[in-house]
């Protein structure tokens, strides 16, 4: 059995996974590691191969080369899926059905027992504020609504691990936050989950561990905030005037590596800061504007995410 | 070689994907019209003001009826649920991919059956005697399973709109009701019509209705039987097959 040849410690462990389409190379030998209880989130670009990763993960498509094992069983197998829940991106539940009737259908279809699903039902629906509705037909939900339902279907089975491929996109922020919480809440409780997103204070506040994904291939596996510290060059000044400013004349300035117009704000990225306060300063004093507001910033998990799949699209 | 426990627990979650097909798509629009009123019409256009018998009229009817019907769910579920965005969370499930195409055909084929009640039982009121109610009832089985393998052939197309899926199943379906002795029993067909109505699994069973309610058929009826069963096994095993070749691509 190839659960036995595992480290147990490891609940994904995935080796050169590539996946095609005609020309297009989706998938370019991704390879990775998931610790048992770990929130592991995985990052990338539009199109650069995060669904295609998760859908290999799941089952849902097979993979052209390579292996992935969800807690030693070959992902797409009936004992891995068993032990997985998953969100879909822009999954559904069935609109015809109600809540309650979506949940049990999950329950059959995981073999959950009767009781048993009934009781965890009544439990998420109520945790994910959908029990009181749970009667309704799922297409008079909002948006909100049906997302939450789908995050409590993936749990009717108890699993050991969660993929969820942007599961609060285009969420208010309420059905958001609940979402994260109990997310959160799940992960207190060992769950393992794996969580591919675009918003990367998500991403900062959730994960112990990111990849980002670029072109199909992994740029970068670390804590975010390992990976956040580990981009030099990319500290910057965030600055207001109280008139408008020429944007050159501030990429003129020594020390600016770039500028960027953040509102009504600027966004200096420096190697020294502090050489740059100096500079500002004597800049408005020569330019007539007053400074309204100053800040010093340390790179965010998205300036790392930035620079590293630029670091790839130069590379490539 | 799966164990059997393992294969009992996919049936069950067969029914399960069944029951909810039944739930969903039962009252759908496509399957109202192309499966009930389609048939109904197109026999009352053919018999309306025609002095016809009734037992000759009630096997055309009901191999009509069970034909539609049987062939009305399967086409649609699988793509109705790749635009509802419902596929790709059936298909992380822990279900063989035969199990969602079965679950499929199942509904098809308890939608069928039960709608043949209705043709056979207002043959009844009108006097039909049935002379084999076991080798019909047979009949009846084998061809909706049949029919309803047939019907999910036509959602291949990895097309996710039912009413593309409808129009190809258009195409097939009205030739071979034309074609399989519902209108003109096959003896009175000539030779060339004949060896057209053979390769259409209709005749077979439109054959056996008449076997069971006018005492004669055209082909003995363990042929009948035989034939109906290999054309199911040919489109179960056609429809596992390419499903599994396209339903990926429709997510």
């Amino acid at each position: 059995m190839i659960g036995s040849e595992l480290n147990q410690n490891f609940i994904i462990d995935v080796a050169g996974l590539t996946k095609r389409y005609g020309q297009l190379l989706a998938v370019d030998g991704v390879s990775f590691k998931v610790r048992k209880g770990e929130f592991f989130g995985f990052l990338g670009p539009n199109g650069a191969g995060k669904t295609t990763t998760v859908r290999m993960l799941t089952g849902v498509i097979k993979a052209d080369a390579g292996n992935a094992l969800i807690m030693g069983f070959r992902s797409g197998s009936l004992k891995a899926k068993q032990m997985t829940g998953v969100i879909p991106e822009t999954a559904n539940a069935y609109g015809d059905l109600s809540a309650w009737d979506n949940m049990m259908l999950m329950a059959k279809l995981y073999g959950v027992p009767s009781g048993e699903a009934k009781k965890r039902s009544s439990d998420y629906l109520q945790a994910l504020g959908l029990l009181e509705r749970s009667g309704s037909m799922v297409r008079t939900y909002s948006k909100g609504m049906k997302q939450r339902l789908v995050l409590a279907m993936a749990l009717i089975s108890d699993p050991e691990v969660l993929f969820l491929d942007e599961p609060t996109s285009g969420l208010d922020v309420q059905s958001a936050r609940l979402m994260k919480d109990m997310l959160r809440s799940l992960n207190d409780k060992g769950k393992t989950i794996f969580l591919t997103t675009h918003n990367m204070d998500e991403a900062s506040q959730l994960c112990d561990r990111v990849a980002i994904i670029n072109k199909g291939k992994i740029v970068a596996i670390d804590a975010p905030e390992r990976l956040r510290m580990a981009i030099s060059g990319r500290n910057s000044i965030e600055v207001s005037f109280s008139d408008g400013v020429n944007l050159d004349a501030l990429k003129q300035l020594q020390g600016v590596n770039t500028v960027k117009k953040v509102g009504d704000r600027y966004r200096l990225y420096t190697d020294n800061p502090g050489e740059l306060v100096t500079k500002l300063s004597e800049y408005s004093c020569a330019a007539g504007v007053k400074i309204v507001s100053l800040n010093t910033l340390t790179p965010s998990l998205e300036d790392a995410f930035v620079a590293l799949t630029e670091k790839g699209d130069e590379h490539a | 070689m799966p164990d059997a426990s393992i294969v009992w627990q996919q049936v069950r979650r067969s029914l399960a994907i069944a029951r909810k097909d039944i739930r969903i798509y039962y009252s759908k629009g496509p399957v109202i019209i192309f499966g009930i009123l389609f048939p109904v019409f197109l026999f009352l256009a053919f018999t309306i003001g025609r002095d016809l018998a009734a037992d000759f009229m009630i096997p055309g009817l009901l191999g009509m009826i069970l034909f539609f019907t049987a062939t009305s769910i399967s086409p649609i579920v699988v793509p109705w649920e790749a635009q509802a965005r419902t596929l790709e969370r059936l298909m992380s499930c822990p279900v063989w991919f035969g199990t969602i195409i079965m679950g499929d055909i199942l509904a098809s084929f308890i939608f069928g059956i039960v709608i043949s009640l209705v043709p056979i039982i207002i043959g009844l009121a009108l006097g039909v005697t049935i002379s084999s109610p076991v080798i019909l009832a047979v009949a009846v089985i084998l061809a909706a399973l049949c029919f309803a393998a047939l019907g999910n052939i036509f959602s291949v197309p990895p097309t996710n709109l039912p009413a593309t899926v409808n129009m190809i199943a258009s195409v097939v379906k009205f030739p071979v009701v034309f074609i399989s002795g519902v209108f003109i029993p096959l003896s009175d067909l000539p030779a060339w019509g004949q060896a057209i109505a053979y390769i259409s699994p209709l005749t077979y069973f439109t054959d056996i209705a008449r076997y069971s309610m006018q005492g004669e058929a055209h082909l003995p009826v363990y042929v009948d039987l035989l034939v109906m069963f290999v054309f199911t096994v040919v489109f179960l095993t056609t429809a596992l097959m390419l499903h599994r070749r396209t339903m990926p691509r429709r997510i």
